[in-house]
């Protein structure tokens, strides 16, 4: 019987559909207790599934690889995702025609005081130079966040642990940044967390407002487009 | 459904392809977002379709992010002797990004004058 269990066992923890299956149930979880906390900020689905499925792993023992094996397949969907972001900012255009101005400057200046801030605490902090660089496209969405990073002396893997962190971080604490300043706007709001927290925050605009969502997505997309092209350039010339 | 996805997946493999030949910075999805742009100005009659495949994906983002954040967690022990210092850089350093992109764009935005107060000054 026991043996019979672990060969079965053997032949599951090999196979896509346990890593497929243990993605979607616990992102399941996660929803629920999301849900159970009133969509709560600091109660991410995404942190809530990420632990349920590292805690699993860790107990099973299947490696961080054979996991992936089935669940590249979310993972790919991201890709289509990001095409997908076109579609409710295309619905947006007449909006973002009236205000364009002020959320791009709005873009640009919190992405230098991100960025400086970053850079300049790690530094006080006593981090090592690589690790500093790795950090600093760390509010851009991780696949882009990767290819910078090497352009610029840093390492991609970190990168995107970086890039993946800051999403959490921003989706988390964004209403309540919000909130302090006051800024009521559906469309400010989500703006600043796209282009902060990009994907997860994202993710985390549409779970309150899909005109959030929108601009968040669009934002998301402004900032990888303007890092990638001007980060390599100041990283050569400043540092 | 299955038109939009086709649409969205074709677009994402233009934007790779493109990505790819000129060797661009820009990763090929976000290529791909901005032909969709330009396919829906061409052709606003695809949007229906495109917008259903596009509902479908972005009403579940959160749970394509899953596996790249497990595999942050199973990577955090390479980070942990500078640790501290990540986290407080990381965590400071977001808070300062969302409150100044927000402060700055809701300030300037107040600034300009709106399309519909523009419009009442007209009538």
């Amino acid at each position: 019987m026991r043996e019979d269990f672990f060969r079965l066992w053997v032949y599951l923890s090999t196979t896509p559909l346990l890593g497929l299956t243990l993605t979607l149930v616990a992102y399941q979880i996660g929803l629920l207790i999301a849900r159970r906390s009133g969509n709560h900020p600091l109660v991410n689905p995404v942190l809530v599934a990420m632990l349920v499925v590292a805690a699993a792993l860790a107990l099973s023992g299947v490696s961080y690889q054979q996991y992936f094996e089935g669940a590249q397949f979310v993972h790919f969907l991201l890709g289509t995702a990001t095409v997908a972001l076109g579609l409710p900012f295309y619905e947006r255009l007449a909006e973002l025609r009236a205000s364009w101005r002020s959320l791009v400057t709005g873009l640009v200046c919190g992405s230098v005081a991100a960025t400086a801030t970053v850079y300049g605490l790690a530094k006080y902090l006593g981090v090592s130079e690589s690790t500093a660089r790795s950090l600093l496209p760390k509010s851009v969405t991780a696949p882009i966040a990767m290819g910078i990073s090497e352009a610029i002396g840093g390492v991609a893997a970190m990168s995107a642990v970086f890039a993946i962190l800051t999403g959490v971080i921003g989706a988390a604490t964004g209403k309540i940044v919000f909130d302090l300043l006051g800024i009521k706007s559906m469309m400010v709001r989500g703006f600043a967390l796209g282009a902060q927290a990009h994907g997860i925050g994202t993710a985390r605009a549409y779970l309150v407002s899909a005109d959030a969502g929108a601009f968040a997505g669009l934002a998301l997309g402004l900032h990888g487009l303007m890092a990638s092209l001007v980060l390599p350039w100041v990283v050569r010339w400043i540092l | 459904m299955l038109n939009g996805f086709t649409g969205l997946l074709l677009l994402q493999l233009a934007g790779e392809g493109i990505a790819r030949a000129l060797s661009l910075p820009v990763p090929g999805p976000i290529i791909g977002f901005m032909l969709l742009l330009v396919v829906l100005h061409l052709r606003p009659r695809w949007t229906m379709p495109l917008k259903l495949a596009a509902d479908g994906l972005l009403s579940h983002l959160s749970l394509l992010f899953i596996p790249a954040g497990v595999g942050v967690v199973m990577h955090l022990k390479a980070i942990r002797e500078e640790g501290l210092a990540i986290a407080v850089a990381l965590a400071v350093s977001t808070l300062v990004g969302l409150a100044v992109t927000a402060w700055v764009a809701e300030r300037l935005g107040k600034r300009q004058p709106a399309p519909e107060s523009e419009a009442a000054r007209d009538a």
